[in-house]
């Protein structure tokens, strides 16, 4: 007689491809989210709902300017800046533009070199995105104080529709204070990595679990995030 | 919590592997998404600068920041080496805000017209000009 023996199962069964591996995984025991570490679906979750919080901001500030009957000030004259005796229109959002879309440039590669355990290149480029980001909320504090001295306050403004100043401040002030928690989130991370803690797996200030490089490719999750908010921003705010 | 203690020495003895899941690219790949991001970039402001308008204006906006977006996700977000079951966990559900547009709107246009008709003149009111 032949044994009845199954053959074999040193590993798991064959993963299926498509959607039918979405059913397998989600149907599957202990884990749905398969090879990838558990701080990466937590960032992704908290990013899906910073997202309708964004999208909500940005679709109050469409219904605001679709309804109003007094005419919207144009974004590309009241951001435009004095240079070289000549108005620039949206100079400065341009610049602040490329500030973080470097800034993110810079964070992909932390999280590629950090996987490389290059310890030093990837503080050096995680200080770097932490500059870049610190410059970009730099340019926006100038914006501010330069659109509040012309008059803009959340009820009113000198060109045109009132509510231009609350989208104004509601949306970009939210987008700035990401930027400015990133930052300190990047220094954090930044000090990790140089002291070596990530190499020794010495745990967080907040958790037993042992460091390792993924919490680079997390924080440059967050960082992107940023970034991408800024793209949505800068389409709808500023160019419509 | 001696569990958990067990749970980790077993993957401390064992790090490289733990760290192989890891995304791990070419860097030729991200420098190429970088120069588009700011080709792309030049591309919207560009809009602005020469000053067009009306339908090709929002087209071109729209095209440019979807490409945006749409690369930083894939790309430096990494979703493009992502098993399906976790892309689509998180890239479905905020297309339901398509359904707080579509609702945006019509109130927007709704108040709109009534702002037109409480607020506006009183004799020959010309018809609301919507925006």
């Amino acid at each position: 007689m032949a044994p009845h023996e199954a053959v074999g199962t040193a590993s798991g069964l064959p993963t299926p491809e498509g959607m039918q591996s979405i059913v397998a995984d989600i149907g599957s025991d202990q884990r749905a989210f398969k090879n990838v570490p558990w701080g990466k679906p937590m960032m992704w979750i908290f990013l899906v709902s910073d997202t309708f919080i964004f999208g909500s901001f940005l679709i109050s500030y469409m219904t605001v300017r679709m309804s109003t009957t007094v005419p919207w000030p144009n974004p590309s004259v009241v951001f435009s800046l004095e240079m070289f005796g000549e108005n620039v229109p949206l100079l400065l959002i341009a610049i602040m533009t490329f500030v973080l879309i470097s800034s993110s440039g810079t964070m992909a590669l932390a999280v590629n070199y950090g996987y490389r355990r290059d310890r030093r290149t990837t503080f050096w480029l995680l200080i770097a995105t932490a500059a870049l980001g610190a410059t970009f909320v730099g340019m926006q504090a100038f914006e501010w104080t330069k659109l509040i001295q012309e008059g803009v306050r959340p009820w009113g403004n000198p060109w045109g529709a009132a509510q231009f100043g609350s989208s104004f401040f509601m949306i970009t002030g939210f987008h700035g204070t990401h930027v400015t928690i990133g930052v300190i989130f990047l220094v954090i991370v930044a000090v990790k990595v140089w002291r070596g803690d990530l190499d020794k797996q010495r745990p967080g200030f907040l958790t037993g679990r042992r460091g390792n490089y993924e919490i680079v490719e997390t924080m440059g999750l967050y960082w992107h995030f940023v970034d991408l908010v800024w793209v949505f921003i800068f389409a709808f705010f500023y160019l419509w | 919590m001696s569990h958990g203690d067990a749970h980790h020495a077993a993957h401390a003895e064992a790090p490289a592997a733990a760290h192989e899941s890891g995304q791990q690219h070419p860097l030729g790949v991200y420098f190429k998404i970088w120069g588009l991001l700011f080709v792309l970039s030049i591309a919207s402001y560009l809009v602005d600068y020469f000053h067009v308008q009306g339908m090709l204006r929002w087209t071109l906006i729209l095209v440019f920041m979807f490409l945006k977006a749409g690369l930083i996700v894939a790309v430096f977000m990494h979703m493009m080496w992502e098993r399906l079951a976790l892309v689509y966990a998180i890239v479905v559900p905020p297309l339901l805000l398509v359904t707080l547009i579509a609702i945006g709107a019509l109130e927007a246009l709704y108040t709109h017209d009534t702002r037109g008709v409480f607020f506006g003149p009183t004799q020959a009111a010309p018809a609301p000009v919507r925006h």
